[in-house]
């Protein structure tokens, strides 16, 4: 079930060091929302935030809310645990368990949490392969380890990891910065599929990606070096590319700095 | 490749611009025809000087062999070259100079173990031996070293493992530094200080009487902060990235550390567990103190005198006959072979465990 995330007043730090400051939008449900901006403004932090991992960080913490539908995800009686199997993340390296093969890579996180049925694990990880487009690909070798695939077959076996679990959200963190063209366009039609049931946030460095893949774009910037990275704008990606309503964010786009 | 060396017309010309990419080379097999120099160089004039020992003729060699090589290089090739001969050739004689009397100790051990070293030595204690005849054996001094390091280990991998994962994956702040910093003055304790700490407290105070497990307990002291070592080491190498990924999936950070972050660090951690034993295996100073040492067999270690190879091999030197030296070399190789087979036993579990790439 996908579902909305409603950030409101989100600020968060690593020790003393302010990373991003009184962030609030809306992510619609069923939906590739892109962040985009220059290095350091904070939209990997800000992702990290949507799922707790930011506070895995040593110093880290975030003041605000983040409502899930209708719960709050930093709500003092929420588990960072249980948030985690809700929103899943795929990160920039894609990186596979080395101990494991490809089926226990997929399986991990039903494994690691306990929570499956024997019988049923050999149809999600044929259901999740498949619904990262690497079945085919694999299928004849699912024993073999994970980390002798190709570096974008690993960055799909990621997402096949992060989707057996059956997350309502889909974070990624620049998910295609590590692959080639063609392993990129592999993961963008990826996407594409996988909004249909998932609500997906990804950031990206790649303009024309964030342009290609999502329904919405997110524009952060920072004042300066050492200065909270901050949301500019969100708005339709159609709007952001073509009539941005703030100044830097066109500036931003069309080339004239970061 | 068809002109290796200069053609010293060209050179002139180009003095002032960039540095010419050719220049004159020694011959590829100039190293090894400057060995067999230097080596009878070293004996002519050893034998010149009126020495015996073939330790000093290879060391008049060596000498002759750096700066020869550095001379030729210097004459021939220039400054650079030669720095880099001189280099080269002192890391050679460096290596040799650490290998000569590693591998002479081993022969010699070996030379002069293999003479009483039969099953009958590996399957007899010296109960009823009369020290000064030849016969007995090490059995009861091979039982004790199996206990008493088995002992050790089953007290100090547990502490030193949870020490460890505790350092790395949750201290923070003082409580870590502090025991980051005992950690290392522990691994600088003396044997037999660390057998006199079990002395003073489990055989005065607490008045228990000399046990294998007392030694034990000693030989525990010293082997826990290197497990705790090694292990940090290897929990350090597990990438952060391994760990998010597990986070991230909604895995409790204990299951990811048992599940994850254990498993891709398992070679590293039996292999440093393997030196740790290796390493507290050949302790005497502790048994002497807390074992007492004994000539029969005794199986039980938390009961009675036991004996231990180290032990067993100062007993039989200090007897002083040719049928104990014989007993002490053959203990010796025995020893060895111990510590050995577990290195290898070590290397091997690392090699089936290692992360595989499987491509």
């Amino acid at each position: 079930m996908a579902k909305r995330i409603d950030v409101s007043g989100l600020t968060a730090y690593y020790g003393s060091h302010k990373a991003i400051e009184d962030i609030s939008m809306t992510v619609e449900p069923r939906s590739v929302t892109a962040f985009i901006g220059p290095s350091g403004c904070g939209k990997s932090t800000f992702l990290r935030t949507l799922n707790r991992m930011h506070e895995v960080t040593p110093g880290g913490r975030v003041e605000g809310k983040v409502m899930l539908d209708d719960e709050n995800l930093y709500g003092s009686e929420v588990d960072p645990v249980s948030v985690r199997r809700t929103v899943g993340m795929v990160f920039q390296r894609p990186n596979p368990f080395p101990t494991m093969s490809i089926f226990e890579n997929v399986a991990a996180g039903l494994k690691l949490n306990g929570s499956y049925k024997k019988s049923e694990l050999d149809g999600i990880v044929e259901r999740s392969l498949k619904g990262a487009n690497l079945w085919n690909e694999v299928k004849d070798r699912l024993n073999k380890p994970g980390a002798g695939l190709s570096g974008g077959q690993q960055q799909r076996l990621c997402i096949a990891r992060a989707i057996a679990v059956e997350p309502d959200v889909l974070l990624m963190d620049e998910p295609c910065s590590a692959l080639d063209p063609i392993s990129t366009l592999a993961i963008e039609d990826l996407i594409g599929e996988l909004k249909e049931r998932f609500t997906i946030v990804i950031v990206t460095h790649n303009m024309q990606q964030a342009a290609r893949v999502s329904d919405r774009t997110a524009f952060f910037n920072l004042a300066g070096v050492g200065q909270p990275g901050k949301l500019i704008e969100i708005d339709e990606t159609e709007r952001i590319f073509s009539n941005p309503s703030v100044q830097a964010t066109e500036d931003y786009i069309s080339g004239r700095f970061g | 490749m068809s002109n290796a060396v200069i053609d010293k017309s060209e050179a002139p010309g180009r003095a002032s611009g960039p540095a010419p990419l050719r220049q004159a080379r020694l011959p590829r097999w100039t190293p090894y025809a400057l060995l067999v120099v230097s080596a009878a160089a070293g004996a002519g004039i050893g034998t010149a000087l009126g020495m015996d020992s073939a330790f000093q003729w290879g060391l008049i060699a060596a000498v002759v062999f750096v700066l020869a090589g550095y001379g030729l290089g210097a004459v021939v090739e220039g400054g650079r070259q030669a720095r880099d001969r001189l280099a080269t050739s002192l890391v050679w004689v460096c290596f040799l100079l650490a290998v000569v009397p590693l591998l002479s100790l081993i022969w010699e051990t070996i030379d002069r173990g293999r003479t009483v070293l039969d099953g009958y030595f590996l399957s007899h204690s010296m109960e009823g031996v009369q020290t000064i005849l030849p016969g007995g054996g090490a059995y009861h001094a091979i039982i004790g070293t199996l206990e008493q390091v088995a002992l050790a280990a089953v007290i100090a991998v547990p502490i030193g493992l949870l020490t460890a994962i505790y350092l790395v994956e949750y201290g923070r702040g003082r409580l870590a530094k502090a025991v980051t910093f005992f950690v290392d003055v522990m691994t600088g304790i003396p044997s037999i200080v660390a057998g006199l700490f079990i002395l003073s407290f489990w055989i005065i105070i607490l008045d228990f009487s000399y046990s294998g497990f007392a030694g034990a307990m000693a030989l525990a002291i010293l082997m826990m902060p290197i497990v705790v070592r090694s292990t940090e080491e290897m929990l350090k190498l597990v990438p952060d990235e391994l760990r998010e990924a597990s986070l991230a999936l909604g895995v409790p950070k204990w299951r990811t550390i048992l599940k994850v972050v254990l498993p891709t660090a398992i070679g590293g951690i039996t292999t440093g567990v393997m030196l740790a034993v290796a390493r507290i295996a050949g302790e005497s100073a502790p048994i002497v103190l807390l074992v007492f040492g004994a000539a029969g067999i005794n199986n039980n270690p938390f009961e009675g005198a036991q004996s231990s190879l180290p032990y067993y091999i100062y007993e039989q030197w200090q007897l002083g006959n040719d049928a104990s030296f014989n007993r002490a070399w053959a203990a010796a190789l025995v020893l060895i072979a111990f510590v050995m087979i577990l290195n290898l036993v070590a290397r091997g579990i690392a090699r089936w465990k290692a992360p595989k790439t499987g491509r």
